[in-house]
């Protein structure tokens, strides 16, 4: 495939990401892995939402619970002195498991309207709980007294921490790329173009709906772990509507449905906030109208201007996004 | 537990359940005929408490606020629905969403640099400061003043879309929009009436609740957050639903916050009763939400669809 | 036997009665038609038989299984497929894609993460056969937001083809097509049948009355007649209700 402006632009940010540790070493300022890291910790955990939000059109406004299940889970297993990193990754992944498929079960037998309510009000359900739970800090947040052990892999070494952190979110772009081209992803993508269709066609689209709404929370689970890592705190401010929101905004922002798009709605945002907050105590006015303003002027966030733009200038025929992978799978399957 | 304890409780529940119901009424239309997900409904309480509190303390008089405060908040529920919410009628919910929420931030940053972060006070009018007698036992006048009043209000509501034209098109838009829309009816207009209709009613929920909850900027959000909740429980696009489903949640709400701790106390052990109490009581509602959906996904009286 | 049984079927919207008690068999290999006038029912009825709606009584019986409880994917599982009056298909993806991707639903399950769809041979070859049968053999890749209405009506019976059914639930094929399209869609339908039990409901009458081996007659959602394509078209009753007199 002739690599396009979009996958020269991607590949850039990717590699930029990469170097961010050799830069913050040069001018001696570890505060940069912290910047950065935060930026793919969120990148991690909007593109596990778009999974089910860009690819299967299920707007979960929740999805922070699973954020913050994951950083409690590494904060209450270190305060009783459980500091095993595979034991928080795997209590981390079967949490979320268990809370997605019982949340699941009940919010996508709705959707549409109905559905983002849902999941908006399990999320606070469960902030209150953590709320409620003085014995870990309660409204005010837990600290956290060390870092996950994993073993060789030293996450108390800023530099390698993050590049965990940068080696996990490829990791999930790629898993992510084969999976919604993949049958799985296309019976997901066919029941947010058309459910009636998928059922007619015979496929029980409850269960796949299910099962990337399950895959979705464990990956977001991981981000919080890995942000409760990074910030040595966890508290209910993690699992906030605000935050789900912010997620939301940032799948948005990058461009749904696209796998780079995420990333860059998780950097945007960030440095967004970042510009915004030294320019203006006021900034959230700022930022509240230009979420509007984006809303309102574009319709597929930055990836998809950029696709735009891309497909205006090329000359052939205006075949859109997926048709061209059609014809472009087509072509090496001849040539096999 | 005491009956007179049973008794204020549950006028508690009743009086919480119809300032949901305020809530709840305009925005289920909103949800149910425009098809339009407005997580900005919040922002409009706020907005009515912070008018009506202004309005209070700068005339006194807590009747002027009320006067005051309708206009104000029907023409800032169609100076945004114009400016803003037009345009994302026919986009998708999730457009809807993302708008929405950069509203909330926008009027919830408005508000701290207008009247600042602090609660801002707003009295309890004279008038209504003392208690009345219900069956010889106190009960707050205000608070009863609420529930008479929201009542009303609930009456009226039932009177404009049972018995009026009007109320037949809304809903008829609620079982099917577009055939609304085929019959020749200004679906512009229709909808701009609803969406201040849903302002104003969020507006006096504002001032009503003014004096007994704080006015600050970020009120919005818990009650939309429960009205929401009241909305999924009741049925997308159902007054009636709505009705029900306010008064159950408030009342579950206020007996989960009073009743729960006690009877845990009873029967666990006190560290635990401790613990849990607080923790069930705030999960209580979202628990009935889960149990109401698990049997009925579309709601206790869900909008037949055409 | 026959191979699909419907017997009293009643479906009401409250004071409604949309099917009035509808009966129907259909045999293997034939082609029946139902036709009436707009609004007899025709596509509530479709949506019955295919699962979309629930009736309030009556029993459908497929291939000697009672049906009437099964929901409409676990009948498309069965055999039992279904094409739409008013195109629904997959507007981003290209008619290929579309029907790879109907084709899928019959491969067992589809819990497979990692190859992609497009790479399957087995897929990829009976999508091609189904769209070449339709006469969209030159579109494959075509994607469907840009393919024109007829072009749409011939996808949406490649949907329903290619998941090898035994009975077709075809709603108004034709529907909005020119007179070319028509005949084109005619003679495919012509060339499918015998292969493939059809419930054909149609306003096409010239369509209907060279394709059906039986008619039955929808008015009101009550069937006033139900015989030979001849036989119905001589029917009193069905020319004044429906056919007209100057035929």
């Amino acid at each position: 495939m002739k690599p396009s402006p979009r996958m020269y632009f991607a590949s850039l940010v990717l590699v930029l990401l990469g170097l961010v540790p050799i830069y913050a070493a040069y001018l001696g300022e570890p505060f940069y892995l912290t910047l950065f890291g935060r930026m793919l910790i969120f990148a991690i955990a909007a593109s596990s939402l778009n999974l089910i939000l860009g690819y299967g059109g299920m707007v979960s406004f929740g999805h922070a619970l699973y954020f913050g299940i994951g950083s409690y889970v590494v904060g209450i297993l270190a305060s009783h002195g459980l500091l095993n990193g595979w034991m928080h990754l795997t209590a981390t992944v079967a949490c979320c498991a268990i809370v997605a498929v019982l949340t699941g079960l009940v919010a996508l037998r709705t959707n549409g309207i109905a559905f983002i309510m849902i999941t908006l009000a399990f999320s606070q359900m469960f902030y209150f709980l953590f709320v409620s739970l003085k014995q870990y800090g309660g409204d005010d947040g837990l600290s956290i007294g060390g870092r996950s052990n994993f073993g060789s892999v030293d996450f108390n070494n800023g530099t390698v921490f993050y590049y965990v952190c940068y080696v996990t979110l490829l990791a999930v772009m790629f898993a992510g790329f084969r999976l919604v081209h993949a049958r799985f992803g296309m019976v997901l993508r066919g029941s947010r173009s058309n459910g009636r269709r998928m059922l007619a066609l015979g496929f029980p689209t409850l269960r796949y709906r299910l099962t990337a709404y399950v895959l979705s929370a464990m990956t977001c689970g991981v981000a919080g772990m890995l942000y409760a890592n990074l910030t040595l705190f966890s508290s209910p401010s993690y699992l906030s509507w605000t935050m789900s929101g912010d997620l939301i905004v940032m799948v948005v922002l990058g461009g749904v449905a696209s796998l780079m798009g995420p990333v860059l709605g998780a950097i945007s945002l960030s440095l967004l906030e970042e510009a915004l907050k030294a320019y203006s105590e006021h900034w959230m006015m700022i930022l509240g109208l230009l979420i509007v303003g984006i809303v309102l002027l574009t319709k597929r966030g930055i990836y998809g201007f950029i696709q735009d733009w891309e497909q205006f200038g090329a000359a052939s025929s205006s075949l859109s996004g997926s048709a061209v992978t059609s014809a472009k799978y087509d072509k090496q399957g001849e040539a096999q | 537990m005491s009956f007179s304890l049973l008794f204020v409780q549950g006028l508690n529940g009743l009086q919480f359940g119809i300032l949901l119901f305020l809530m709840a009424a305009g925005l289920t239309l909103v949800f149910g005929i425009m098809n339009f997900v407005n997580l900005a409904h919040g922002s409009l309480y706020m907005m009515g408490a912070f008018i009506a509190a202004s309005l209070y303390n700068f005339t006194g008089s807590f009747w002027l606020a009320a006067i005051g405060m309708l206009p104000a908040m029907l023409l800032l529920g169609l100076a945004i629905e114009y400016v803003a919410l037009r345009r994302l009628y026919d986009r998708d919910h999730l457009d809807q969403v993302l708008a929405t929420f950069g509203l909330i931030l926008f009027f919830n940053e408005l508000a701290r640099t207008i009247w600042g972060p602090t609660p801002y006070y707003m009295q309890v009018p004279d008038a209504l400061s003392d208690t009345v007698d219900l069956f010889g036992i106190p009960y707050p006048a205000y608070r009863f003043v609420i529930i008479l009043v929201g009542l009303l209000i609930a009456a009226a509501c039932y009177v404009l879309i049972h018995r009026t034209r009007v109320g037949m098109l809304i809903r008829a838009g609620s079982s099917n929009r577009l055939m609304v829309g085929a019959l020749g009816v200004n679906i512009k207009l229709l909808n701009s009436l609803i969406f201040a209709l849903g302002a104003a009613l969020a507006g006096i929920a504002g001032l009503m609740a003014g004096p007994i909850m704080s006015v600050q900027p970020g009120m919005g959000e818990p009650v939309l957050i429960l009205t929401m909740l009241v909305i999924v429980v009741g049925g997308v696009g159902s007054i009636r639903g709505a009705f029900l489903s306010a008064i159950i949640i408030g009342m579950v709400d206020t007996f989960g916050r009073t009743a729960l701790p006690l009877i845990l106390r009873q029967y666990l052990e006190r560290n635990t009763a401790n613990a849990a109490g607080p923790a069930l009581a705030s999960m209580s509602i979202y628990l009935l939400m889960a149990a109401v959906l698990a049997l009925r996904p579309q709601g206790l009286f869900p909008v037949k669809n055409g | 036997m026959n191979l699909l049984n419907v017997s009293n079927l009643v479906k009401r919207y409250g004071g409604l009665l949309a099917t009035d008690h509808f009966n129907m068999t259909v045999d293997i290999g034939e082609t029946h038609a139902i036709i009436g006038p707009n609004g007899a029912g025709k596509s509530t009825l479709i949506g019955q038989l295919s699962g979309e709606l629930r009736s309030n009584e009556g029993s459908i019986i497929f291939d000697g299984k009672d049906i009437t409880r099964e929901k409409n994917y676990r009948r498309a599982r069965m055999g039992l497929a279904r094409s739409y009056q008013i195109t629904s298909l997959f507007n981003e993806f290209s008619a290929l894609q579309n029907v790879m991707l109907a084709a899928q639903a019959q491969a067992g399950h589809c819990f497979r993460f990692w190859e992609p769809m497009m790479d399957s041979r087995p897929l990829r070859e009976r999508a091609k056969y189904v769209l070449d049968l339709v006469g969209l053999g030159s579109r494959l890749h075509a994607c469907v937001a840009e393919m024109a209405h007829g072009e749409h009506r011939q996808l949406e019976l490649a949907m329903a083809l290619v998941s090898e059914p035994r009975l077709l639930l075809l709603d108004e094929p034709m529907a909005g097509m020119s007179q070319g399209e028509s005949e084109q869609m005619m003679a495919l339908l012509a060339n499918l049948k015998g292969s493939y039990a059809m419930v054909l409901v149609e306003h096409d009458m010239h369509a209907v009355f060279s394709l059906a081996d039986r008619i039955t007659v929808l008015v009101y959602g009550k069937p006033i007649a139900c015989d030979s394509a001849a036989a119905i078209r001589s029917n009193a009753e069905v020319r004044a209700a429906y056919l007209g007199d100057d035929n």
